[in-house]
């Protein structure tokens, strides 16, 4: 039984503290049952997965990804003037898909070609993106976007349109990274860099591969969540990023690259979701919110290394 | 992996004719040349930076040489890259291995090499085939794991180098190439990654072996030759040679100070 837990992943503790947290809660806060409150934790939840199951995959070559949450920015406030200058709605979201692989491309070839590190190519990018977000909308909010863009996240089928979009991402991600030879050069990368190379897999196709997930999916994180606010806002999605590798880490993957699921990222998506919808609900001091997930951060993290630590002991 | 030809008209399979490699004004090989038979374990030796790993290399189509030629079953054989090796049957057992530490064994054995199908242009890995495939060619090689879906990292390191050397042989290679596959182990462990190479032999795959023990060389070569200075020293069947003798070689002495390079050693 013993031999039992110890073998259980990180992930499994993850969810079981997420669902006494829900369990929690409904004892204490009369509205987390309420339809409203479940739907919209859905939405929250769906934008901050799709994003973080990018990010995840950047991290299992062992990379990071740090610009994400400009690009989700940056995206958006492209998407929403391109509605505005009368550009039809499916044109608008092409065009602002393709530009989110394009910085995915760049960023791969900023630091599979040009050899600068992952966390200065996208650092860097979080800060042009978030400038280039600043220059395209003027530093204004904008808005009066078309009345579709806010009825697809305002829609339900059974569940919220939101939460169906990020189950198919995350269907299809799981799948990739899983069964597919990309996937799995994904792993052997992040695992041993020379290994993968000696054995004959183009290194650079699997970093671009990664990169341009990463990006393609926070361009499709900024469509959604302009679509959650029925506004762009260049300072909308701060700290996103952060955000994101919180989410892949709760959910066992490592920054040291080889490590990492869509299905963790997900569970961490959802994990800081309900965190921070119990503090709205207690009335806890959004600081203190920030300083416990902090803290819960380093303590998932600290747990997986002392299980990893007394496996390979035993 | 199957024996290529019997023993009684062992052919030559792999074949180096005047090898020479400069870098820059640096000459590392001149004029070397190797003959490896099917069936055969060949140890090659020499000093820290006597060429043997430079000669390694052009085998296994890392580096090309800047003159000579390689044959292959009598055959000129240009390689352009390790896949050209890979594709003639010549593989490389590096000593740091190459090994992806958190995937399972039976991934790191087809790392590259995974049988799948195309799905919508993807290949989707058969992972079933490969976990059967692996743990069929593992018994064959009575190479003993748990499971093949254990972590490469919960291995020993006898376990890592069987792993490897399984890697290695996963497709009918006809030659293998080992670069000190004992030096990391311990002493436990290296008896059984000998006669793993032993058993490479019996399945007539050709070994080139790089060891400085003496006990590895002496345990499972039939042919002994040393490199010095970048060039062909000596070279013996094993039976007609002594360890002092190779020790003396290693050092650049023949003949009678054999045994005076042999108390240099110490």
């Amino acid at each position: 039984m013993k031999a039992l837990l110890n073998r259980l992943p990180i992930e499994t503790y993850v969810v079981a503290f997420t669902v006494a947290l829900w369990i929690a809660l409904s004892l204490t806060a009369p509205n987390f049952l309420s339809q409203n409150n479940i739907s919209n934790m859905m939405r929250q939840t769906s934008i901050a997965g799709i994003v973080a199951i990018g990010v995840t995959c950047t991290i299992v070559i062992a990379g990071i990804d740090l610009s994400v949450g400009s690009v989700v920015a940056f995206c958006g406030v492209a998407f929403a003037q391109m509605c505005g200058h009368g550009l039809g709605l499916a044109p608008a979201a092409a065009i602002t898909l393709l530009a989110g692989l394009t910085v995915g491309l760049i960023n791969a070839v900023a630091i599979g070609r040009l050899g600068i590190p992952a966390f200065i190519v996208t650092l860097a990018g979080l800060q042009v993106y978030r400038g280039l977000a600043l220059l395209l909308s003027g530093g204004m909010t904008v808005g009066g976007l078309p009345p579709e863009v806010k009825d697809f996240a305002r829609g339900t089928a059974a569940l919220p349109n939101l939460f169906w979009t990020m189950l198919a991402v995350a269907i299809v991600f799981h799948y990739l990274l899983r069964y597919t030879r990309t996937g799995r050069y994904m792993y052997a990368l992040g695992s041993n860099a020379e290994a993968a190379r000696r054995q004959g897999i183009n290194t650079f196709r699997i970093t671009l591969t990664a990169y341009v997930m990463s990006s393609g999916l926070a361009a499709l994180g900024g469509l959604l969540l302009v679509s959650r606010l029925s506004i762009a806002s260049p300072s909308m999605a701060n700290a996103y990023e952060l955000q994101a590798i919180a989410a892949a880490v709760v959910g066992g993957a490592s920054l040291f690259g080889g490590r990492g699921t869509v299905l963790g990222a997900v569970v961490g998506a959802i994990l800081f979701t309900t965190m921070s919808n119990a503090a709205v609900l207690l009335s806890v001091d959004p600081f203190w919110e920030m300083v416990l997930e902090g803290l819960l951060i380093a303590l998932v993290v600290y747990l997986d290394n002392l299980q990893k630590r007394r496996q390979s002991g035993a | 992996m199957q024996a290529v030809m019997n023993s009684c008209n062992e052919p030559v399979l792999l074949e180096a004719r005047g090898i020479t490699k400069h870098f820059g004004a640096v000459t590392a090989l001149e004029e070397v040349s190797l003959q490896l038979l099917a069936g055969e374990v060949l140890g090659v030796v020499g000093d820290n930076g006597a060429g043997k790993s430079t000669l390694m290399k052009v085998l296994s189509g890392l580096i090309r040489p800047s003159g000579g030629e390689l044959l292959f079953q009598g055959q000129p054989i240009y390689f352009h890259s390790p896949r050209d090796a890979h594709r003639a049957g010549i593989e490389m057992v590096y000593q740091d291995l190459a090994l992806a530490g958190n995937m399972p064994i039976f991934e790191n054995i087809y790392l590259g090499r995974e049988p799948g199908r195309n799905v919508a242009g993807l290949t989707v890995v058969d992972r079933a085939k490969a976990r059967r495939l692996a743990t069929e060619h593992l018994d064959r090689l009575h190479i003993q794991v748990t499971s093949v879906d254990q972590n490469v990292e919960d291995l020993s390191g006898g376990q890592r180098q069987a792993v490897a050397i399984a890697r290695a042989t996963a497709f009918d290679a006809r030659v293998v190439i080992m670069d000190e596959p004992t030096a990391a182990l311990a002493i436990k462990e290296v008896g059984k990654v000998l006669d793993l190479i032993k058993r490479l032999k019996d399945h007539g795959v050709g070994v080139i072996l790089i060891s400085h023990r003496m006990d590895d060389v002496f345990y499972v070569c039939d042919r002994v030759m040393a490199i010095f200075r970048g060039r062909n020293f000596a070279e013996s069947p094993l039976k007609d040679t002594t360890r002092n003798e190779v020790i003396g070689w290693i050092m650049g002495t023949k003949g009678h100070s054999a045994a005076l390079a042999h108390d240099k050693v110490h």
